[in-house]
């Protein structure tokens, strides 16, 4: 169930539209960012605080390719290998990362930390090729050694960056 | 060159930079000094054409709402941004968010707008952030929220965060979202000021169109329009990307030639290669090919007479080297994994074109492929709800216009059969002549 914190917040966002299902994808981000991915279980509970079917809600989640539909590692790469990436290496730090981890696309590492995703473009195609983590933060300007740079760093700092 | 939203100003996405530098006072003026309807007159005279890809004319959009209070009015700001090749509006956001966030006001003001929704795709959480951060300092110094500047005028800015549907940038997919629904594109007409948000008048709008209002406000419709292009004047913010030495983005004014862009402002193509293909305005744009390139103007009007569109002013850069296969290909999976799957042409047609360019790069097309692959696009094309169809079929049909040989190249010789011979207009691979 959701605390009272969250149920005030709710509300919030439930007053800025006409509808109360018109605060579906803001209290479905709110379900994610805190349990990381949309379980059958947060479905029903958000179809009840906003009064709507659990099928429309699902209809909703499975729409949506940010919505997880289920767990992903810690640290969710993605990918950007849409055309401007490509043209600037972004197949190769793919494949790259996908054999250093040994996991393909949209699989994660058996510790749980890692899972890899070929994503379409992020809007960073100056900057390519570029990666976002975990839905929020972007590494631009990427290279194979920044690459390892970095999933070192994940692989150190864990705990620091799930905390942000 | 005339800058009118990314000025050389440190720190102007700081409000009180932003103030100093004459933020704020397009409202102030509007608000004390202008009828709402004054405030369309000079975006109309102003002749802004809108930069979410399809140029239509802002002022005129605005007069199709309706005037009068009796039902509740909504303007949805259009930051979706999810054409591959495009990151113009992102920039807006940091670099000067108030101006965008007034051009919002005065838009309200002058269809009498309670309420506006700038949906953000997803993936920009930081700049969601960004902006949130800007509304809060702007509700804080009175300019958004209840009695605007002690004048009686209210209205509420507030995000709505997409979750990774490009066709959430569609406008009436973009309504559906914001309904809490799939990001279906509706049936038009009715068209959005008609029935909108909830069944009630909208109007849509690009954050760059929006980010341009203040200034046509503070320096008046007529000296905008006399900016770049006659036909589609100002700026537009070129988010350049691909083979080129300087990648970014670049305010421009229209009508500043391509290859001045890619030369002079990029720095050239990298490794001082050959251009082979440029694509003018996102990915869902017909590509140009090199004479095209050295040649044409940036402007909706001149790339529209060599048969391609401004779109997003996202421009893509392939050089000699480039395998336009493959491109194709990642652009035929993009717009085949973001059907939203409501029309079959759409729905169908897009994995047909994917699976076809897939079979022709792994060495096992046949050469009636090229025809077929044209006759899909042709097919999807202009029977779909929404323009995604469109996006889809343009590229492919026009990179195989333009670009036959090098799809020809991949294409395993074999006998023509006559079946064959009239179904291709390219015998490239027939060594004697087709006996009927
Ligand atoms: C598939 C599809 C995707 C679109 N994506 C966007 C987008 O991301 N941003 C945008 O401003 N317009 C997008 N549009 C165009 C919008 O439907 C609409 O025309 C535009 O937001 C209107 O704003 P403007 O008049 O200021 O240009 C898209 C259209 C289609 C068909
Ligand atoms: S192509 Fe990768 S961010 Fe645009």
């Amino acid at each position: 169930m959701f605390n009272q914190e969250e149920l005030k917040e709710i509300e919030n966002l439930k007053s800025r539209y006409e509808t109360s299902q018109s605060a579906l994808l803001p209290v479905l981000w709110m379900v994610q960012e805190k349990e990381g991915w949309i379980s059958n279980d947060s479905i029903a509970k958000v179809a009840k605080v906003l009064d709507i079917s659990y099928e429309h809600i699902l209809g909703v989640v499975t729409f949506y390719t940010m919505f997880n539909k289920k767990k992903t590692g810690k640290i969710h790469l993605q990918i950007c290998t849409n055309v401007s990436c490509t043209l600037r290496g972004g197949y190769e730090l793919f494949k790259y990362i996908s054999e250093k981890l040994g996991i393909n696309n949209k699989e994660t590492t058996e510790d749980g930390m890692f899972t890899i995703e070929e994503v379409e473009c992020l809007g960073s195609c100056a900057t390519a090729p570029m990666l976002q983590v975990n839905n929020k933060d972007y590494y631009e300007n990427m290279s194979i050694e920044k690459a390892d740079e970095l999933i070192e760093h994940f692989k150190n700092h864990i705990n620091e960056h799930l905390k942000q | 060159m005339t800058k009118i939203i990314l000025k050389d100003i440190p720190d102007f996405d700081k409000i009180e930079v932003y103030e100093d530098n004459g933020g704020y006072t397009a409202l102030r003026k509007a608000l004390l000094e202008m009828t709402p309807d004054e405030v369309t007159e000079e975006v109309k005279r102003s002749n802004l054409r809108g930069r979410g890809g399809a140029c239509f004319p802002t002022g005129l959009k605005w007069t199709f709402m309706p005037k009068g209070k009796d039902k509740p009015k909504y303007l949805c700001c259009n930051g979706d941004e999810s054409e591959p090749g495009s990151f113009k509006d992102r920039e807006i956001f940091e670099k000067n968010p108030h101006q965008f966030i007034e051009g919002v006001l005065l838009a309200n003001y002058a269809m009498g707008i309670k309420t506006a929704y700038v949906y953000i795709r997803g993936e920009y959480y930081k700049w969601i952030n960004i902006l949130e951060e800007k509304l809060q300092e702007a509700y804080k110094k009175g300019y958004i929220g209840n009695n605007i500047l002690g004048t009686g005028f209210s209205t509420d800015i507030y995000i709505h965060r997409g979750a990774g549907a490009y066709i959430c940038g569609e406008e009436s997919a973009l309504m559906n979202s914001i309904e809490g629904k799939r990001g279906y594109p509706r049936v038009k007409p009715p068209f959005p000021a008609q029935n909108g948000l909830w069944g009630n008048p909208t109007t849509i709008n690009n954050i760059e169109t929006l980010a341009n209002i203040p200034e046509i406000i503070n320096n008046g419709g007529e000296w905008f329009s006399k900016i770049g292009e006659p036909k589609h004047p100002g700026t537009l913010l070129f988010g350049v990307s691909g083979h080129v030495n300087k990648p970014g983005v670049y305010e421009l004014e229209t009508g500043t030639p391509l290859i001045k862009i890619i030369n002079e402002y990029c720095g050239g193509v990298t490794g001082g290669k050959d251009i082979k293909m440029v694509i003018p305005g996102g990915s869902s744009m017909p590509p140009l090919t090199k004479e095209e390139v050295m040649s044409v103007k940036m402007d909706n009007e001149s790339l529209k007479a060599i048969g391609s569109s401004i779109g997003t002013a996202g421009v893509i850069v392939m050089n000699e080297d480039t395998d336009l296969v493959k491109i194709l290909i990642k652009i035929a999976h993009f717009y085949y994994h973001e059907s939203c799957g409501q029309c079959t042409p759409c729905r169908e047609g897009t994995g047909w074109l994917l699976r076809m360019l897939k079979r022709i790069d792994e060495g096992k097309g046949r050469i009636e492929d090229l025809d077929l692959l044209i006759n899909v696009s042709e097919n999807i094309e202009g029977n779909t709800v929404c323009a995604l169809g469109d996006a889809a079929a343009w590229p492919v049909k026009w990179t195989i216009r333009k670009f036959r040989s090098e799809f020809e190249k991949k294409i395993p010789a074999s006998p023509v059969t006559p079946e064959v011979k009239n179904k291709v207009h390219s015998l490239r691979h027939s060594e004697e002549p087709v006996k009927n």
